[in-house]
């Protein structure tokens, strides 16, 4: 059953020697997204002049590991797979404190689902030597999927917490984490290394410091192809990928509601009884 | 073993709703391939009632793993009872709910039985000669649809969200076997454990399984003013959501959080105010069978996607919506 048990320890590592927590973040470049605007005619986003950012999902993953990095000790390194212009996301993270950047990249890439990418970041991962925890953004704002984080920890065979939203305890062998579930939170222990997926209540991310921008501009961005990983061709980019998309439609985002004004004593009388009239209609109330 | 399958969700024993939602979906795609559905459980204490239920809402067949040690989630033994079940009955097609399990458990089975993988299916069909599952899922912040399948590698997979779609009506003539599995040891991952499970405040934010979603935006000015919200949304049952500026500001915890950096949800009811509407949080609720704006904007997003909206201060509208509400379930219980 349930223990009904409440944490409050603050994070902590019991290490007795001078061991360091050395943690491995991919991300991924999406488009901004913020400040889009619609096509008032289409109903569909304007995708012009839309520049690349960091996935914003992923600043608490990063901002995570730069908060264990500077409690414990140890190295921060960041990784994406993506075009040669994905290095500017790389640069970010490392303006905001991660000390590696790792580039993972190569046309054969190009068309990989979430089964096919997180082969490939695993593959990268491995050649990275030896680390004590992955952590990945819950999913990232344009694919939406989740699904590579968890199929990271699949290939790797990592223990995994998806979900997270607190890190209670670090200690040199295990971590306890809490993961947000539909009714409440999950209290998991497991041992390191292990991955784990964390949302937006987990940090507050930090903006890039000039000190940050001035280290990430002289850093120069390790790059890692296909050959490099030794990858089997088979798993890669289009062709490794088991599921394809047949056919892509343009949905309208508009409906074409009912609108009132509520102006004065009388409209806003009147505005509130076709609402209620409106609910009824529809069995809502 | 039949060839569509769902995969039933429990929680403390208790089947989730969205057991019953996958059973429709499962349905209609086995009945168009004139093949079985059988619904697969993972769990403990779960009661033979439960299990009948499963038959008497659409299953052909109930698969229980049953197990004192399946009794909370934990991915990697999931992930390898499920695996070893696919290996060993190769289902055609498999549906799980996009919920915090369905989501983390799909992506591993995925790659350790190698097959492909599709999140968030709004709409699921069958291609007439090739029987491949037509897997349709909102991309790009839902700007786009793209219909995806996985043609050469089997099972094919998708997760589709709670609420989305209904549970069929109670056929309590309905037949249909249950089994019930033993857990194979070798297939049980010890090394995570769950040591204890924290349940928030009483108004936990299940926004993505509530009926109904009352939602406010920056246009609240802070956080008291939610309470106008909180009565709103008790007149519906409902369960409160912010928009990201809301959760930033504080007046809201993040669980509450509607659109592309939260919860992606798909009431039958959802009311918001004082939100603006930007394109992550538009995102966010167009699955919403119903949408109601209240702004004091004209031109806000928000009533792009509106079935109805009130152009006017909320400070004053939704007073007047509770009241009415108020007066209205007085007169009913006269």
């Amino acid at each position: 059953m349930w223990s009904k048990i409440i944490l409050s320890v603050p994070v902590k590592r019991n290490l007795g020697g001078e061991e360091e927590l050395d943690i491995i973040i991919p991300i991924k470049q999406v488009p901004e997204t913020s400040n889009v605007k619609m096509d008032k005619e289409t109903g569909t986003m304007i995708r012009e002049g839309v520049v690349s950012v960091i996935n914003p999902l992923d600043l608490y993953a990063i901002e995570t590991g730069i908060q264990l990095k500077e409690k414990f000790g140890g190295k921060v390194t960041v990784c994406t797979m993506g075009p040669q212009s994905a290095a500017k996301a790389l640069k970010e993270a490392i303006a905001m404190g991660c000390d590696e950047g790792i580039l993972i990249s190569d046309r054969k890439f190009a068309g990989a689902d979430t089964w096919a990418t997180s082969y490939t970041i695993s593959e990268a991962i491995k050649q990275l030597g030896s680390y004590d925890l992955i952590i990945a953004g819950e999913r990232a704002t344009d694919g939406d999927t989740g699904q590579v984080g968890p199929g990271i920890a699949a290939w790797l065979g990592l223990p995994l917490a998806t979900y997270v939203s607190k890190i209670t305890d670090v200690a040199s062998e295990s971590i306890i984490v809490e993961r947000l579930v539909e009714d409440g939170y999950q209290i998991l222990q497991m041992p390191l290394p292990a991955l784990l997926t964390v949302v937006k209540e987990v940090s507050n991310p930090r903006l890039p410091t000039l000190r940050g921008k001035k280290k990430a501009r002289a850093y120069e961005i390790q790059v890692m192809n296909a050959a490099d990983l030794q990858l089997n061709e088979a798993c890669i980019g289009l062709k490794g990928s088991p599921t394809r998309v047949i056919k892509i439609g343009y949905p309208k985002v508009t409906r074409s509601g009912k609108i009132v004004k509520a102006s004065g004593d009388t409209g806003l009388n009147e505005a509130v009884d076709a609402l209620l009239q409106f609910l009824e209609e529809k069995e809502l109330i | 073993m039949s060839h569509v399958w769902t995969i039933a969700e429990q929680s403390k024993g208790k089947l989730r709703a969205v057991s019953f939602e996958l059973l429709s979906r499962g349905r209609k795609l086995a009945d168009k391939m004139g093949t079985k559905l059988s619904a697969v459980l993972l769990g403990a204490n779960v009661s033979d009632e439960s299990l009948q239920e499963l038959i008497y809402r659409g299953a052909d067949e109930v698969y229980f793993v049953d197990d004192h040690r399946l009794e909370n989630f934990v991915v990697e033994t999931y992930s390898n009872v499920l695996s070893d079940l696919i290996r060993q009955y190769k289902p055609h097609t498999i549906l799980a709910a996009a919920t915090s399990s369905g989501r983390t458990l799909m992506p591993h089975v995925a790659i350790q039985v190698t097959t492909g993988l599709t999140a968030d299916c709004t709409d699921l069909d069958i291609e007439e000669e090739t029987n491949h599952l037509l897997q349709t899922r909102p991309a790009i912040g839902g700007n786009i649809m793209a219909t995806i399948k996985t043609p050469n590698h089997s099972p094919q997979m998708a997760t589709v969200r709670p609420k989305s779609s209904r549970p069929l009506a109670l056929e309590r003539t309905r037949q249909g076997k249950i089994t019930r599995l033993a857990l194979k040891e070798e297939l049980l991952d010890p090394r995570v454990q769950v040591i204890g499970y924290r349940e928030d405040t009483e108004e936990f934010a299940n926004i993505e399984e509530a009926e109904v979603v009352v939602a406010g935006g920056k246009g609240m000015k802070k956080a008291e003013n939610f309470t106008l919200l909180r009565e709103l949304a008790s007149h519906f049952n409902g369960v409160l959501g912010a928009s990201r500026d809301a959760v930033d500001r504080g007046w809201l915890p993040y669980p509450h959080q509607v659109g592309l950096s939260g919860k992606t949800i798909s009431p039958k009811l959802y009311i918001c105010a004082g939100v603006s509407g930007s394109i992550q949080h538009l995102a966010g609720i167009k699955t919403s069978e119903y949408i109601v704006a209240i702004n004091q904007d004209p031109d806000a997003n928000i009533f792009r996607l509106a079935d109805f909206g009130i152009v006017g201060n909320l400070f004053e509208v939704i007073p007047l919506i509770n009241a009415k509400l108020a007066a209205r379930k007085q007169k009913e219980g006269e």
